[in-house]
């Protein structure tokens, strides 16, 4: 059976991604349609003390809104938001953001885990969740509350995967409740979110 | 796999509110008003180090004994700071508001929320190298009675040293990091001297009101943590407290743009996040 995302049961998509991962995404944000009905929150892991420049790297190659997320904005679909440096990136019950300061997890601020864990309490079910390339374990805690809480696992490939660490402590975390699948696979699935079914 | 127990279940966030209700009843510290998920996930790692395998566990023990109350205020607090943490705030006040405060003839500054005091003695050598810390008085406050006292004993870890002192100087030091501390048993023991014109104090943005009047206040990375009905409150403290054209720095990610004081301030270092009375 080929995997599929149904963008009318899916409320939004939880991206991770740490080395290697700007290429990585560069393969996958770009497929996302322009009407993608659901908003797309992605962490990556970059140096804290410097502007990510994330949003100005992959606005002009993806059709959707993209920006870095402001504390207590609401989480819009249709647009792609990125973790500020320096702080991590939580969503709330009522899907909104918030940010914090805390202690990094995994070295990471950042960190996957906090946005895969409170997106999976906001969102249950009716989450995606993605994880990618990363030479760390950031992810697969977080990863494991999105599958508990029914939500959708995929994890690159670890094969394909420029370091295969992240993926594999991910797959060890949630076992066969991911879908495995190299970048194009996962690209063609996000090709799919749109609202209006495809001619 | 390590993961919080009953997170993020319901009934964990059914306890969780008794919980803030209880310490708010109890102790008079009131969360009631703080971003939940946040929150959440530093209760389930307090359940996880104080061994309480439910919420109302930790209820139970927490309302029995100030001690491990004192105990969950070191998670619920966040006691994470960081010298000069984003330079550029501290070089935007030591090149554009260092020149206007240097006109008053004494200056008050409240830094609100100063966790363990990183943030203090930024300010301080910031303003012993302007020719100002002689004329300041800084209040420091915070909620967390064990933060506080940390900050006043001014003993950080050495192994913290490089990234105080590589900020530092990216945010226009003018001597050598090291002039400031003595390095003793891994600790990094800041200049006495620096904390000469510091009174630190217990001051909730929550529940307390006003208890001076000042030309600048810092407060970084405390309001990401209120809802905005608390942000609100808190922005309505610092107008009061400020001086006609007094200044407001907050963090990176902080802004008065979208709060009820927004009109009564102008944006002074759009970047850096300092603003100013009008
Ligand atoms: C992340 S620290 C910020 C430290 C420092 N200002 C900085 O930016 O590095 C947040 C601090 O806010 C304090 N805090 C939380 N609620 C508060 C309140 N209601 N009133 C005053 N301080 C509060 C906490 O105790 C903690 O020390």
């Amino acid at each position: 059976m080929r995997p599929r995302l149904d963008p009318h049961r899916l409320q939004a998509l939880v991206i991770g991604a740490s080395a290697g991962g700007i290429d990585a995404l560069m393969h996958v944000l770009p497929a996302l349609p322009a009407d993608c009905p659901i908003p797309v929150v992605v962490v990556v892991h970059l140096p804290e003390n410097q502007p990510s420049l994330l949003p100005e790297v992959f606005g002009p190659r993806v059709d959707l809104e993209v920006k870095e997320a402001d504390e207590k904005e609401p989480v819009e679909p249709g647009t792609i938001y990125f973790a500020p440096p320096g702080y991590h990136l939580l969503i709330e019950r009522d899907r909104t953001f918030s940010l914090s300061v805390e202690a990094p997890v995994h070295y990471s601020r950042p960190a996957i885990d906090i946005l895969f864990e409170t997106a999976a309490a906001a969102y249950g079910p009716t989450l995606a969740a993605m994880l990618l390339t990363g030479a760390n374990e950031d992810g697969a805690a977080g990863l494991a509350h999105v599958a508990r809480l029914g939500g959708t696992v995929l994890i690159q490939d670890p094969d394909e995967a420029r370091i295969a660490t992240m993926p594999l402590a991910g797959l060890r975390a949630v076992g066969d409740q991911a879908t495995v699948l190299p970048l194009a696979s996962l690209a063609l699935m996000l090709r799919a979110l749109r609202t209006k079914e495809s001619r | 796999m390590n993961l919080p127990i009953a997170y993020p279940d319901s009934d964990f966030d059914i306890e969780l509110r008794l919980l803030i209700e209880g310490i708010y009843l109890k102790y008079n510290y009131d969360f009631r008003n703080y971003s939940p998920a946040s929150l959440k996930r530093r209760v389930a790692h307090a359940l996880a180090q104080m061994e309480c395998t439910t919420v109302s566990a930790l209820q139970d023990r927490i309302l029995h004994s100030p001690q491990h109350f004192l105990n969950l205020l070191q998670f619920l607090t966040v006691p994470v700071s960081e010298m000069f943490r984003d330079p550029a705030y501290f070089l935007a006040i030591r090149d554009k508001v260092v020149p206007i405060l240097s006109t008053y003839p004494s200056l008050k500054i409240w830094i609100a929320g100063c966790s363990t005091g990183e943030e203090v003695y930024s300010l301080a050598i910031l303003l012993h190298e302007e020719g100002l810390l002689e004329r300041t008085l800084i209040y420091a406050t915070d909620i967390n009675p064990h933060s506080l006292q940390r900050a006043e004993d001014g003993i950080f870890p050495i192994e913290h040293l490089k990234l105080f002192t590589a900020n530092y100087l990216a945010a226009g030091g003018k001597r050598a990091f090291s002039d400031y501390y003595t390095a003793a048993y891994g600790s990094a023991i800041f200049d006495r001297a620096l904390r000469r014109q510091v009174t630190f104090a217990d001051h909730s943005l929550a529940t307390d009101s006003v208890f001076s009047e000042t030309q600048f206040v810092s407060c970084r990375n405390v309001l990401i943590y209120f809802n905005r009905e608390l942000q609100d409150r808190a922005f309505a403290l610092f107008r009061e407290s400020l001086c006609h054209r007094g200044f407001l720095g907050l963090g990176s990610k902080e802004t008065v743009q979208f709060s009820a004081v927004s009109d009564q301030f102008e944006s002074f270092a759009r970047h850096e996040r300092i603003f100013r009375k009008r």
